[in-house]
Parts: C-alpha cells; sequence; structure tokens
C-alpha cells in the first residue's frame, strides 16, 4: 500500500499494475533464458558431442576464465566501445557546432550526415567492406594510388580499427543529432552576452557551448554504450571476429563458442559472464549518467 | 563647410565598412558552406556510391579505377527479383516493425506514466535494471530463446519477431516516454483528475496529446531499430517471415563476388528506411533527446 | 448547502528509500469548521503546508490519519472528481491543446453531458466572466488575466458546492489583481458557494475572508475573522505575520499585574498599562519581573517629542499619503541595521512607524514618539499573547458589513 501515499487517491490504478506488463515482460524477457543460460552452464553439453553429458559443475567457467581469448575479447570489446564513444563525441559535438551555423544548403547537407543513422548495420558492413575498404577494388584502394602509396589491407592489418570506423561512421550521426538538438535549445541571450563579455568563438564554445551540452553528451554515451557493447552484425560481416582473435568481442565470442564449436555449456557460461558484465556496467556508469540527467 | 565634408568622408567610411562587413560575413558563409558539405559528402559518399554500384554491370562495379561514368542499366534490379521476391521481405519488414512499435508503445505508456508521475522509491532502479537488459548480449540468449520458440511455434513467424523486437526496444521506449512524461507539468494531470478523469481518459485526453510529438520520435526510432535489426531475424526466421536483413544476407552469401546485385539489394533494404527516416527527421529530432534539453 | 470539516488531519511524506528513508510530518494535526457559503483563506509562510492541505480536500492527496467530511460524509475514501469540489491552480493547469470552451466543458464531457447542454453551461460560465469571444482560442492565445479567468470558468462549469483556490492571483499583475479580486468576491456571492482560498496576499486574506487560517510548520496557529487576527492575535506568530508592514517588537518587564492590565517598563523606564490579562490562554501566570514581549503596530505608533519610544531614522519613505519612517530599535538593538527590513522573520531589530504624509523627518534625525497602549501586545516568553481585556469592536464584523449589496438589503428591510 505505500504506492498510495504518491499520489492518486482512491479509484486510481496502482503503480503497479501500470508497470506490471513492461517489468513483466522484460523480467521474463531477462529471467528465463537466464535460468536456462545458467542451466546450460552447468552442464557438459557439446552438439557435436552428444554422447558426453551431464553435470559439469563450474567446468565450462573454468575453462572460460582460464581461456586467454575472454580476456582478449574483453579488451577487443572495452577498445571497441571506448574509441567509438571518444570519436562520436568529439566528431559530432564538432558537427553539430558546425551544422548549426548559416550556410548554403544546410538543411540537405544535414540529411546526408545523418542518413547512415538509418542504414542496416549488414549493409553499412557490407558497403563498407566491398567497396570502401576493399585492397584491390575499394574506393581507398583507388585513393591510396592516385598519391602513389600502397593499398591498405584494412581487416588484415588494422582489423579492428577498420571496426571502429564503420561503426563509428554509423553512430556519428546519432550524437550529430542529438548533439545540434541541444545545440539549437542554447540560449542566444547567453553567446551574446559572453561576446559582450569580450569572450571568442573559442572562448564561446569552451564556457558555453560545451557545458551547455553536458546532458546531452551523457545521454549520447548512455545509448551508445548500450548499443555498442553487444555490437555483432558489423564483425560478422566484415572479419568474423578475425584475423585470429583481432575483433572478436564478448559478444561475438559467445557466438563462436554457440553456433559455430557448438559447445552449449561454454557457451551459456560466457552468456552468464557477459550477463554479469553487462549488470556491472549497467550498475556503475549508467548510474552515473543518469544521476548526471537527474539533475 | 569644413563640417559636413568630413561628415560625408565618415559616412562613406562607414558604407564601406558595412560593405566589408557584410562582405566578410558572405566568405564566412562560403568557407562554412565548403567545410560543411565537403564532411557531409564524405559521411554520405558510402551510401551514394553504394546507390550508384547498384546501376552498374558487376564489371563496371569491380573496375579500377572506379568508374564514374557509365551507362546505368537496372539489370542488377531485374535479376535479383527473379531470385527472391523483394516484396515479400519488404512487407515482412513493414509489418513487423510496425507492429513491434505499436506493440511497445502500448506496453510503455502505463509504465512510463507510472513511472513519471507516480513515482517510488524503486522508479529510479527499475528504469536502470530496464536500461541494462539491453546490454546483454542477443547471442548470449540465443539458444534458450531459440528453443522456446521453437516449443511455442513462434518460429519463422511474424508474431515471433514482432515480440522480440518489443521486448528488445521496451526499455529505450519506456525510458523516452518516461522523459517527456515528466515535462508535463503535474498540475494539469490533476485539474484532469478534478474534472473526473480516470487514469485512461487522463492518458487518452491528456497525456497523448500533449506528447504527440515526443510519443512519434519514439516511435520513429523504434521503428528504424527494428527495421534495422539483424540478429534475429536471421536466426528466428527463414523463408515465411524473413524481413528485408534476411534479405540481404541471402545475397551476401558469395561474397562480394556479385557488387552490383549485392548493391541493388542494400538499396531496396534501405531504400524505405532512409526516405522514411529522411522525411520525419524533424519530427524525430524534435523528440529525440532523452530528457536531455531543458 | 456545503459544510467542510476537516478533524485531525495529518499528512507524512516519506522520502528517500531502503534503509535510509524517512519521513516527514507536513501537516500535524489539522481541525477546521468550513460553514456553508462561507469564504475561508489559508494563510502561512512558504512552505507551511497550505498547498498540501489544500489537496488533500481536493482528494489529490491522501490524508495520512484524519477524517475530512463534507456535508457531514466522511470523504476520505472518495476520489476528487467525486468531492463536488472544483479546483483553480496557481499555474491555471489549463489544458493547451483545447480550445478554451473545450477546456470549460471537459469535465461535463466527461461525465458523458451531451453536447448541447455543455455549450449551454459553457456559454453560461463564459457570460458570468465575460470569456465568450475567447472560446474558440487556444490558451496560448490569451494574456494572463484571461488564461485565470477561463480557469475559474472550468470551475464554474463543474457547479461545484466548494471551490478551492491555490494562489490564483499571484501570477497577474498588481492592477489585474486587484480586478480579479473584486471579480471573485462577486462570483462568490453570485454563486452562493463555499470556497477555501490559499494566498501570500495580506491584501487577499483580509480583504476576502470570512475566516482566516493562519498555519505555520503544519500547525494552525489561529482561526478567525479577519479583524479577530488583526486586533487580537493569539501569539507573537499571528500577530507579525498579520498586518504590513510587520508588527514591531520590544522587549519589556513586568512591573506590576492587576486586574485592569499588566503593568511594563520600557526602555526608557517610564511605565506603561497595557489593558490585557495576566493569565496566558496556557502556562503559568505572569508576574513582576517576568520578561514579556510588546507589540505595536507601525500604525499604532504616534510621533511625540516627549514620547518614552526613540529611535534614528534610518530610511524615510514617503508614498504621499502616508510616510513609512524605519527607525532603530527603541532598546538600541536595531543600531546600524536598517530598521524594519527584518531579513527573517524573527529579526525584532528596527521599527516601522507609519506617519502621515507630511512629516518633516530626515534621515539621521532622532525623533520620538508614543504608542496607543490599547493597541499594544503582549507576549509571554512562550509567544502566546496575554488576552487583551477589551474587544475590539469591529472583531465581530462579518465581510458582508463591508460590501454594498448588505448596506442595501438592509436598507431594503428598513423599508
Ligand atoms: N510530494 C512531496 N514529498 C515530500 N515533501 C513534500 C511533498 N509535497 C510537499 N512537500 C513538503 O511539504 C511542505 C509543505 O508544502 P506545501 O506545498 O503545502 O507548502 P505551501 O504552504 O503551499 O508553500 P507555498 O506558499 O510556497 O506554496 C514543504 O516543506 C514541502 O517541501
Ligand atoms: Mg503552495
Amino acid at each position: 500500500m505505500s504506492t498510495r501515499a504518491s499520489g492518486r487517491t482512491v479509484g486510481g490504478l496502482r503503480t503497479l499494475s501500470l508497470q506490471a506488463p513492461a517489468v513483466g515482460l522484460l523480467l521474463m524477457w531477462m529471467l528465463i533464458p537466464l535460468v536456462m543460460t545458467l542451466w546450460f552452464s552447468f552442464q557438459r553439453y557439446n552438439l557435436l558431442m552428444p554422447s558426453v553429458s551431464g553435470f559439469a559443475g563450474v567446468d565450462n567457467y573454468y575453462y572460460l576464465l582460464t581461456d586467454p581469448s575472454l580476456w582478449t575479447a574483453m579488451g577487443n570489446t572495452l577498445l571497441l566501445v571506448g574509441w567509438v564513444l571518444v570519436a562520436t563525441v568529439v566528431g559530432g559535438t564538432l558537427l553539430a557546432v558546425l551544422l548549426q551555423q548559416e550556410f548554403f544548403g544546410r538543411g540537405v547537407a544535414r540529411l546526408f550526415v545523418i542518413a547512415p543513422f538509418f542504414i542496416m548495420p549488414t549493409v553499412s558492413a557490407l558497403v563498407w567492406k566491398n567497396m570502401m575498404m576493399h585492397p584491390v577494388n575499394g574506393i581507398f584502394a583507388w585513393i591510396a594510388s592516385l598519391f602513389g602509396l600502397p593499398a591498405i589491407d584494412w581487416f588484415a592489418s588494422l582489423p579492428l580499427t577498420s571496426v571502429i570506423i564503420i561503426v563509428t561512421w554509423q553512430w556519428l550521426p546519432f550524437a550529430v543529432l542529438i548533439l545540434l538538438t541541444a545545440i539549437q535549445s542554447l540560449d542566444d541571450d547567453q553567446v551574446e552576452a559572453a561576446r559582450m563579455d569580450g569572450a571568442g568563438p573559442l572562448a564561446i564554445f569552451f564556457y558555453i557551448t560545451l557545458p551547455h551540452l553536458k546532458r546531452a553528451i551523457s545521454v549520447v554515451v548512455m545509448i551508445e554504450m548500450i548499443f555498442l557493447l553487444t555490437i555483432f552484425a558489423e564483425i560478422f560481416v566484415t572479419t568474423s571476429g578475425g584475423p585470429g582473435l583481432a575483433t572478436t568481442n564478448l559478444a561475438y565470442l559467445i557466438y563462436i563458442r554457440a553456433l559455430l564449436d557448438f559447445d552449449v555449456g561454454g557457451a551459456s557460461a560466457g552468456g552468464v559472464i557477459a550477463i554479469i558484465l553487462a549488470n556491472i556496467v549497467a550498475f556503475f556508469l549508467v548510474r552515473t549518467v543518469a544521476k548526471n540527467l537527474e539533475n | 563647410m569644413m563640417t559636413s565634408s568630413t561628415n560625408s568622408v565618415a559616412a562613406a567610411s562607414m558604407a564601406v565598412n558595412a560593405s566589408r562587413a557584410r562582405r566578410s560575413v558572405l566568405n564566412r558563409k562560403l568557407v562554412l558552406t565548403l567545410v560543411a558539405w565537403t564532411i557531409a559528402l564524405m559521411m554520405f559518399f558510402p551510401i551514394f556510391w553504394m546507390f550508384l554500384t547498384s546501376f552498374k554491370t558487376e564489371a563496371e562495379a569491380i573496375s579500377t579505377p572506379p568508374s564514374l561514368f557509365f551507362t546505368p542499366s537496372i539489370d542488377g534490379y531485374i535479376e535479383i527479383q527473379a531470385r527472391a521476391d523483394y516484396f515479400k521481405y519488404a512487407l515482412n519488414s513493414v509489418v513487423i516493425s510496425l507492429g513491434a512499435t505499436l506493440l511497445a508503445l502500448l506496453i510503455a505508456i502505463p509504465s512510463a506514466y507510472s513511472m513519471a508521475f507516480l513515482p517510488t522509491k524503486r522508479t529510479q532502479t527499475t528504469l536502470l535494471w530496464m536500461l541494462s537488459t539491453k546490454m546483454l548480449p542477443s547471442v548470449g540468449v540465443l539458444l534458450p530463446v531459440y528453443l522456446i520458440f521453437r516449443d511455442l511455434g513462434l518460429l519463422d513467424s511474424r508474431t515471433g519477431l514482432i515480440i522480440i523486437y518489443m521486448l528488445m526496444n521496451l526499455p529505450i521506449v519506456v525510458w523516452m516516454l518516461y522523459t517527456f512524461f515528466k515535462d508535463i507539468p503535474k498540475d494539469i494531470l490533476e485539474a484532469g483528475r478534478m474534472d473526473g478523469a480516470s487514469t485512461l481518459q487522463e492518458i487518452f485526453h491528456l497525456l497523448l496529446p500533449l506528447t504527440l510529438p515526443g510519443i512519434a520520435s519514439t516511435g520513429l526510432l523504434c521503428v528504424i531499430l527494428s527495421w534495422n535489426e539483424a540478429f534475429w531475424s536471421l536466426n528466428l526466421t527463414t523463408s515465411n517471415a524473413a524481413p528485408l536483413t534476411a534479405y540481404i544476407a541471402s545475397f551476401s552469401s558469395p561474397e562480394g563476388l556479385f557488387w552490383a546485385k549485392l548493391s541493388a539489394a542494400s538499396t531496396l533494404a534501405v531504400a524505405p528506411i532512409l526516405i522514411f527516416g529522411w522525411m520525419t527527421q524533424k519530427q524525430m529530432v524534435r523528440g529525440l533527446t532523452f530528457g536531455a534539453v531543458k | 448547502m456545503s459544510t467542510l470539516t476537516l478533524k485531525n488531519i495529518v499528512k507524512e511524506f516519506t522520502s528517500g528509500s531502503g534503509a535510509s528513508a524517512s519521513t516527514t510530518q507536513v501537516i500535524k494535526g489539522v481541525d477546521l469548521e468550513v460553514k456553508d457559503q462561507e469564504f475561508v483563506v489559508f494563510v502561512g509562510p512558504s512552505g507551511c503546508g497550505k498547498s498540501t492541505l489544500m489537496r488533500m480536500i481536493a482528494g489529490l492527496e491522501n490524508a495520512t490519519s484524519g477524517d475530512i467530511l463534507i456535508d457531514g460524509q466522511r470523504i476520505n475514501d472518495v476520489g476528487p472528481a467525486e468531492r463536488g469540489l472544483a479546483m483553480v491552480f496557481q499555474s491555471y493547469a489549463l489544458y493547451p491543446h483545447m480550445t478554451v470552451g473545450e477546456n470549460m466543458g471537459f469535465s461535463l464531457k466527461l461525465a458523458g453531458v451531451s453536447k448541447e447542454e455543455r455549450a449551454k453551461k459553457v456559454n453560461a460560465a463564459a457570460d458570468v466572466l465575460q470569456l465568450g469571444p475567447l472560446l474558440d482560442r487556444k490558451p496560448k492565445a490569451l494574456s494572463g488575466g484571461q488564461r485565470q479567468r477561463v480557469a475559474i470558468g472550468r470551475a464554474i462549469v463543474r457547479n461545484p458546492s466548494i471551490f478551492l483556490f491555490d494562489e490564483p492571483l499571484s501570477n497577474l499583475d498588481a492592477a489585474l489583481r486587484v480586478q480579479m479580486r473584486i471579480e471573485l468576491a462577486r462570483l462568490h456571492a453570485e454563486l452562493k458557494a463555499t470556497m477555501i482560498y490559499v494566498t501570500h496576499d495580506q491584501i487577499e486574506a483580509m480583504t476576502m475572508a470570512d475566516k482566516i487560517v493562519v498555519l505555520q510548520g503544519g500547525v494552525v496557529e489561529q482561526i478567525g475573522s479577519p479583524m479577530e487576527l488583526y486586533h487580537h492575535p493569539r501569539n507573537r506568530f499571528v500577530a507579525g505575520f498579520i498586518g504590513s508592514p510587520k508588527m514591531n517588537f520590544l522587549d519589556v518587564t513586568v512591573t506590576d499585574v492587576q486586574a485592569e492590565g499588566v503593568t511594563v517598563r520600557l526602555p526608557d523606564d517610564s511605565e506603561s498599562l497595557v489593558r490585557v490579562a495576566g493569565q496566558p490562554e496556557a502556562g503559568s501566570a505572569v508576574s513582576v519581573g517576568d520578561r514579556l514581549t510588546m507589540g505595536v503596530r507601525p500604525e499604532h505608533l504616534i510621533l511625540d517629542d516627549s514620547g518614552p519610544l526613540g529611535g534614528q531614522v534610518q530610511v524615510i519613505e514617503r508614498l504621499g499619503g502616508v510616510t513609512s519612517l524605519y527607525l532603530a530599535s527603541p532598546d538600541g538593538s536595531g543600531d546600524g541595521k536598517i530598521g524594519g527590513l527584518k531579513a527573517d522573520d524573527q529579526a525584532d531589530s528596527g521599527w516601522i512607524l507609519i506617519a502621515d504624509g507630511d512629516v518633516a523627518s530626515r534621515v539621521g534625525d532622532n525623533i520620538r514618539y508614543t504608542f496607543d497602549s490599547a493597541r499594544a501586545h503582549l507576549f509571554t516568553s512562550d509567544g502566546l499573547a496575554l488576552p487583551s481585556l477589551d474587544r475590539h469592536p469591529l472583531t465581530g464584523l462579518t465581510r458582508q458589513d463591508n460590501s454594498l449589496s448588505s448596506v442595501s438589503a438592509a436598507q431594503a428591510t428598513d423599508v
């Protein structure tokens, strides 16, 4: 009955019943697979070896946690998320400031910049892989040849960088969209007052615009993080996690275990670890960002 | 005499200054135009190139240097349509995205309402927890979901994907709606309550009309995310319910050998959502702030 | 016919979560009796719980304990719309997406009233408030005063037995406020409804109320007619709160207690008899040597070169008709500060004297003044007033006695 104190008197639906559908569904969405995953993670369960089965104890976890690929994958996940965040936030802020200025054809230019956000990750990965970064026929290779430089085999020599470039291209428009909206809400009076106080464009950017964008940047970081932690399609299409484990992130490692090695037990253990990680990240980072937003 | 001449000199120099100032404003604008358009074209180039390639022959598509001038042909399009019926996939994409979006809104609205207007101590925690469910890698739960769907007969069904996408987007939708609802003055809903509105009437007569722009942009984002989702659609559908992401996948298997056709297929898969996104961009931007703009 | 009764209403808010949860009592047991067609005004400092109390009456907030009765029926568990009340919000809370007409007719629409019936009632209310030409406009296209009238119109349409107003005029400019005040008074007479009104504005409270409820910290300090509160404040808080500029306070010592009053010694060692009883409402009787606080309103101070009180003039405000002199406190404690500009409610240093418009004093002058001892108040150290021995003749006055309609009614009965 503690919900009664929150406003609506008698006759109103309780908070609980209003939230029940969403909360219940998400709980099911999380718990049922979680319980099943947990169960599998303690089983010896490999689709290739149906004869081997039974309770495995913590073996799956042991193998996984002692497997260096887990740590490589975690490192890759962090690198990917970190670099894309930095690139999109910095690039997004600069682009937002630029697109906010008066220039010819601003409306159309804006449409062009935000376009990548609407493109399927699979398609953008394919386009980048085959038409942009292809070592023989790609545009980059052709540009390099114009300058007499050797073509770079992007996915072979700079695999993680290539993935980061593609993902950044996809998420930059999102950052621009949000930051542009935020900049537009900046009070003109404030800028004018700063100009009266003798602030130049740079000072205005650092002392007025950037602080104003703090909330918006928090939002960009939070949302992108949610999506970037589980990047899959881009890796699947371009490098399949390789060469070696160079572009294998956590999501992709689990995928390799589950669908390529048919090791359900091991994959489930990986899933559990991913879930735990997700909750740790959610707990710390999201909470920090959300606090930032509340104030 | 003297004064009038100085005056006119001053006036003339002022006029010169003014025209100089005007010219420098114009120069600045030209430079800005150049810089902004260069970046915009670079951002858009991969999409443009894909579009261009889709009208090439396979030989032109892989020629070096890249051929910019060629006789456009729609052979690629004709061929891919012969191989797989685009419209079937497109219909699936439309039905699934819209279905998932409507369902997510329907479930999220009451929830966001209660979070915004009847907050309890747990509201913030619930919201964060909801968002955290989005961080689970789908692969981690693929197997259980696959098994459950198999047992429920939801494999390769639109209903199945609608449910999955709805769940996938629910946290974001709840959060966005929550930020919009929180901006509505509480007084207005209370006035409605004094006027005798039930919770549902409050939502339909007051809340929804007032937050329509926000709801629209939430829905648009949800449609885009559903349209572009590839993991679940590839793993849970085979033919009946396969959306455009699966359509693309069916062309990408011979890995880059047929770039013109692949580009044509990609263009077809991307075009509806890109045009949709461009047309609704104003509405979307207006609401896509997640409460970041105060 | 609508009465409202509050019985020992308590409201607690719980904040924080889990172990750190804390409960704050915002309303601490309020009793109130509102008669039919009465105009009751809640006043009190910001945060004292006026809005909370009103929202509980409205049904927007649950009472933690206690009973709310309308016409003798307990309505704690009745929804806000079924209580037969209407509320006008400080922010007006108009529905921005509806026209004026739709705003006013919304409650009827929800109640399933037919379109023609609705239009009739809305038009009737619009006529009362001269909103006719605005019915098709959206709230955005209205001025502040017009919005205010729409908010009132929305309340009128529901034909409530009790109107609730939460600082309805605070967003209007001074001139408009005067106009709306008169209009509200007219409406009250016309609609014959019970009205409960929250305000910060002294003038609104004094001119509109049949009964003022002074709240502080969730407790009712005093309930009474405006004149009663002005002339016979129950305690020092009410004395300081009602009346503008504020009552002046001075520490004094009791030298004699007798049936005809209490004699106190002033800072200049002169003595003065104040006609109050020596026994406060609660607590022990005062005796010789006790420290008391004397309160005198600025308008009851009289310039007098041989007066017992004196001080340096620090600021002069000339309004033409009257002049306010801000003085150092008679006991010297206010020296150096600007008198009367009291930073907080308890700061007593500095006195204000209202003199006539032609007073010739200058800043820096030392002036002397006296006071009307019949208008002086004495408070014990607990803040309780010593009850006056003479009732002020106007305390029994009702608000109707001040309006023309009652005069004409009286004349009509004479004929
Ligand atoms: N929902 C709430 N949760 C916790 N405390 C609250 C809540 N609403 C009000 N309060 C507290 O209750 C007290 C009384 O608030 P209320 O709004 O009734 O004051 P008020 O007398 O109307 O003040 P004002 O004149 O400024 O409008 C305040 O201290 C306020 O902080
Ligand atoms: Mg209030």
